[in-house]
């Protein structure tokens, strides 16, 4: 089978199940306010681009997704590194951090924009907060993956602790490190959304609320459908990424995202 | 039986001159281990010394304690009891001139071939370009020469050994520690690595100390087999092998390496069939 020829039967089902939902609205005579035709949500989408409307808030979600990305995957690796080298820090931190994680993140949001206020800063907290635990569990368990053999292997030549650290921890724990990026990303951008919904001027979560409120859910839908494609672009980033660092990893579709199941939520 | 073949320690010749103090020398070292119900004895009362130059296997059954001896040989363990030296400095932790392979290649994926080989030079940090050109002249050595920057995911299991063992080598270790490097390799590759074992240790002359639990492995490359019988590990005897080098696999099927393997034997028979 041809990739050209599979990438064909992928467009031939999208267009066919437009199609499909388009056929089912206008037959049904479904209300517009209760699910929109296809056709309804590519013009309101259409007219939020022209308008420039959608750029701008785009491109404010997106800068919270990406700032709030960066800083809660540095905090996350740092912190996992330390509890991962040190079993004193992971003795008196990680009842804190599982406590922590065990609890529903989204709920923490109305309170951070209470601290932090209705602009960028609340939602940059937000979403670090939500990247932040899917990436240390998974440098932890990344960084206690080291082979024994391996290990010896680094003593035996008389290495140092950070050299076993960078020449064969590090390396190793690549492979869970990229998995809880991957999904570390998206939560980044759920975080950030959800941050909006609860409080902000600008940005795609706010437009769908206000759209929602205005009874525009063809809007609201166009809105969902951009960030859906910026979910998937930001995924494809970090894949790309992956694929390069990780050219040598051939089990990194099992053992990885097995982990990152295991840290996701 | 021959007696050109073999002949006990205690009246054998050296195989070559051996230098005034012996490379490795081994005092009345013991390994125990606490457990939950009580101290396991590993091993107990190990005594004898490696010649500079000298090949000397290890032999024994799995739970002999033969793995422990190595460990304890690199540095990686810690002996409970008596000493073992190193041309005369006691071995209190890991040394930068010895090279170790073990039973697995233990590969880094994300280094290429080459890579792999320079690992001890990184560790060590010595001289870039002068072990770079060491590496190539090894990988050539073994055979290996144009897959220098190929990963080891794409080397046979034989290719992936032969990179360990030049990896072993690269930094010019005064010894060679080897703990059953074959014994995951079919019964024909294996054969071939024995040649090619034989063939690298005459040409650099390395001590080595290789472990493994095949008789006649350990009669084939060995100049002295250390039988070992285990719980506790003891020495049962050690074997002088005085087969002419270079030897080919046709030396198996001689009188002399034959009467070597039976005198080797012997020690598991007499203990319930231990044969290996």
């Amino acid at each position: 089978m041809s990739g050209a020829r599979n990438a064909m039967l992928r467009l031939c089902l999208i267009a066919l199940s437009l199609a499909l939902w388009e056929a089912a609205v206008r037959l049904l005579a479904v209300p517009v306010y209760v699910l929109p035709p296809p056709s309804g949500i590519f013009t309101a989408l259409y007219r939020g681009i022209v308008s420039t409307v959608y750029v701008q808030n785009l491109w404010v979600t997106l800068y919270e997704t990406i700032l709030g990305f960066i800083a809660g995957a540095s905090l996350a690796f740092l912190l996992g590194t330390v509890v991962a080298l040190s079993r004193r820090t992971e003795y008196f931190l990680y009842p804190y951090i599982i406590m922590f994680q065990s609890l529903p993140k989204v709920a923490l949001a109305p309170l951070i924009v209470v601290w932090f206020g209705l602009g960028l800063t609340s939602k940059v907290v937000n979403a670090a907060l939500i990247a932040f635990f899917p990436l240390m569990v998974n440098t932890i368990v990344g960084l206690r993956s080291a082979e024994e053999d391996r290990v010896n292997l680094m003593r035996s030549l008389d290495a140092r602790e950070w050299q076993i650290f960078w020449m064969l921890r590090l390396p190793g724990a690549l492979p869970f490190i990229m998995a809880g990026l991957e999904v570390a990303m998206i939560f980044a951008l759920i975080g950030a959304i959800v941050a909006e919904f609860v409080g902000s001027q600008a940005g795609l979560g706010m437009l769908v609320q206000t759209l929602n409120f205005n009874g525009d859910v063809a809007g609201a839908f166009s809105i969902l459908l951009m960030l859906s494609v910026l979910g998937l672009l930001l995924n494809q980033i970090i894949v790309v990424v992956r694929r390069r660092v990780l050219f040598w990893d051939a089990s990194e579709k099992t053992a990885a995202n097995d982990a990152s199941k295991g840290a996701a939520l | 039986m021959s007696r050109a073949g073999l002949a006990p320690a205690g009246e054998a010749r050296e195989p070559r001159p051996a230098s005034v103090q012996p490379m490795i020398a081994v005092r009345r070292l013991a390994k125990s281990y606490a457990t939950k119900r009580g101290g396991v004895v590993a091993l107990e009362d190990i005594d004898f010394a490696v010649a500079e130059g000298e090949f000397l296997a290890i032999l024994g059954p799995s739970g002999c304690g033969k793995s422990t001896l190595l460990k304890i040989l690199a540095g990686l363990l810690p002996a409970t009891g008596g000493e073992a030296s190193l041309r005369g400095t006691p071995i209190a932790g890991p040394r930068r001139d010895i090279g170790v392979v073990f039973q697995s290649p233990v590969l880094f994926p994300w280094r290429s071939v080459l890579h792999n080989v320079l690992l001890p030079a990184d560790v060590q940090r010595l001289g870039r370009a002068e072990h770079e050109r060491i590496a190539f002249e090894l990988l050539s050595l073994v055979g290996l020469a144009g897959f220098e920057h190929r990963y080891p995911w794409e080397l046979s299991g034989g290719m992936q050994q032969r990179v360990a063992i030049v990896r072993a080598l690269v930094h010019d270790p005064a010894m060679l520690l080897m703990d059953e490097p074959f014994g995951a390799l079919d019964a024909m590759t294996r054969e071939q690595m024995n040649l090619e074992l034989q063939r690298i240790w005459l040409e650099r002359r390395k001590t080595v100390v290789f472990i493994t639990h095949s008789i006649p492995e350990a009669v084939f490359l060995a100049d002295r087999v250390l039988v070992m019988t285990p719980r506790p590990g003891r020495i049962a005897e050690i074997v002088a092998v005085d087969l002419p080098r270079p030897r080919s696999l046709d030396v198996m099927s001689t009188p002399d390496f034959g009467a070597a393997v039976k005198r080797i034997r012997a020690h598991f028979n007499a203990r319930g069939g231990l044969v290996a």
